[in-house]
Parts: C-alpha cells; structure tokens; sequence
C-alpha cells in the first residue's frame, strides 16, 4: 500500500504534540491568556522553519516523491468566511483545547470526551455543508 | 531513552511539526488536518442530504490513513511516552484557574473539570464538549482551516486569507478564555 506512508506519519504527527504538550487542554488556556511563551514558541517555530520549506519548494529545490514541483493549494478568498468562521473555531477551541487534529490524538488520552468532540465537529461540518450557499463569504 | 519521555520543548517541536508538513508536502498532498471532517461526514451518507457532501471519499484515503496514525501515535504516547504529564504551568495561570474552582491544576494534560466524568455523566458537560466541537467542525469548514491548514501551511506560504483566519482564531480563543470559561465555571 503506498499510503501506508501517511499512517506512519499520522503516528510521527500525533507523537510530537503529545510530547510538546501541543494537545494539552492547559497549555491553549495559557496561550490564549498570553501567559506563556511555550504555543507561540510552537507554532511560531514552526511557520518560520515552514516558510523555508515553502521557499525551497517554490524554487524547486525540494520537489515531491514523483518529482513534481510541490504547490501548496491557495486558500479560498473572502474576509468574512475567515474572520467569522475562524473566530467561531477559536471559541471552540478555547473551550475545549482542541483543534483538529488533536481532536483524534486525544482518543489515547481522553477516550469518551474526544468522541463527543469528534461528534460534535463532525455535526458542525455537517452544517456547513448545509449552510454552505447561504453564509455570507 | 531519557529525553523521549521526558517533555519536549517548543524548539524541538516546533522544527518536527514544520519536518511532518515538509513529509506531508514530500508525499504529494497538501497538509491539513480539518477537511477530514467533510471527508467523514461524506462518508457517514451526508451526500444523501447536501450535494456540498457528493464526493468520492476514497480519493482521500491518504487523509483517513494519516487520521488513523494520529489515533494510534495518541495511544502510543500516552501508554508508552508520557509517564508524567504534569505541565510546568505559568504560576499565575494556575492560580487563576484554581480561583475559578479547578482542581489539580496542570497535574494532567487534560483538566477533569472538562474531560472527566462529567463529560458523559452530566448534561453540561456533555454540552460543553460537544458545543465545542460543533464550533470547531463548523468554524473550520467555514473558514477553510484549522491551526495545521492556516496557522501553519497558510502562513508559512504568505497566503493573506490565512492570516485573517488567524486573527479569528485568536478573538475566538480569547473571548473563550477570558469571558466563557469564568462564565462556564
């Protein structure tokens, strides 16, 4: 199978926040407080050695495994769906210090919870899908 | 073996989590973990009710796999890895949470208040996790990202709308932070 490669790198992925404290309900409340260095060390971290990537890859220094020069796909324009979708997001996550993808990760730590978190995200989407035409963009 | 079970810091996480986009990048696809959420919701039947569902699931398995190695890596890491998930918190967070009732503040990487027993014993806290998660799957989809698509891949490739959706993120975590949760407990 040759996307077994994305299973092991789900495994890396989770492995990461789990040991950075990156999925810790605390360390999101103290971000969001402005109380610590650590997320923003993160994420920051990560965006800056990132934004080297991208360099690389618009140069074509780094292609992909077929050899393709790697695009990263443009996001969708519109003010208000980012604003108002991501601030909806960020209260979701400032509750419940998850965002996406630790939404699965914490199914090893936080069985149950990280099921109706799941449910929930999964019946938000749904939404979406059914509002998707009408929402202002 | 000592330094894998002990914490990591921000200045090894965040060069891996920028080594796990460059992979992801590697292998072909674009790296992001929210629009797994339409991926699920398609496969569960919503093309049945929306249109905005009627795709073909199997053209993101690479997605589901990753998804699959996030849960596995979650089970590895919390039986194998983390022996001690005490969070060396700011001081002044830890008081703070503890004047708004938490107990064994930092103690764990997961506060009981939210994710104990409450969360499925209780109709508020079963509402407070699920709320949340509604306002995650629907934020996401609507702003087009979560923290990997925008913060991390958005950003890191100068894309504008990234940076507007990070902006949301942070007015939604700080009204969550400073207005909901003492609003909450």
């Amino acid at each position: 199978m040759k996307n077994i490669k994305f299973l092991l790198l789900g495994i890396f992925f989770a492995i990461v926040l789990s040991k950075t404290q990156a999925i810790s309900w605390y360390r999101f409340y103290e971000m969001f407080a402005f109380q610590s260095f650590h997320m923003f060390g993160i994420i920051g971290g990560a965006v800056v050695l990132s934004m080297l990537f991208m360099q690389l890859f618009k140069s074509g220094k780094i292609k992909d495994i077929n050899g393709n020069k790697i695009v990263p796909k443009p996001k969708k324009k519109g003010y208000i769906r980012t604003l108002l979708g991501g601030t909806l997001f960020g209260v979701g996550w400032g509750i419940s210090g998850a965002c996406a993808a630790p939404i699965f990760v914490i199914f090893g730590f936080k069985l149950i919870p990280a099921i109706i978190l799941l449910l929930g995200a999964l019946l938000g989407a749904f939404f979406y899908g059914l509002l998707s035409k009408k929402l202002p963009n | 073996m000592d330094f894998i079970l002990q914490p990591w810091p921000w200045y090894v996480g965040g060069p891996l989590i920028a080594i796990s986009l460059l992979l992801y990048f590697y292998f072909g696809k674009n790296f992001g973990a929210s629009t797994n959420f339409d991926t699920l919701c398609t496969m569960a039947g919503a093309g049945k009710v929306s249109d905005y569902f009627k795709k073909d699931w199997k053209e993101r398995d690479f997605a589901l796999l990753f998804v699959v190695g996030l849960i596995i890596g979650g089970f590895i890491s919390a039986y194998y890895l983390i022996p001690n998930q005490a969070i060396d918190l700011n001081a002044k967070t830890a008081q703070e949470l503890t004047d708004l009732g938490f107990v064994n503040v930092g103690n764990q990487y997961f506060p009981e208040e939210i994710f104990g027993e409450e969360a499925y014993t209780s109709l508020k806290g079963f509402l407070v996790l699920l709320v949340s998660g509604v306002l995650i799957g629907f934020g996401t989809r609507y702003a087009g990202g979560c923290t990997s698509g925008h913060a991390i891949t958005g950003l890191s490739s100068l894309q504008l709308p990234s940076l507007v959706a990070v902006i949301g993120f942070f007015i939604g975590g700080i009204i969550a932070t400073w207005f909901l949760i003492p609003l909450l407990f």
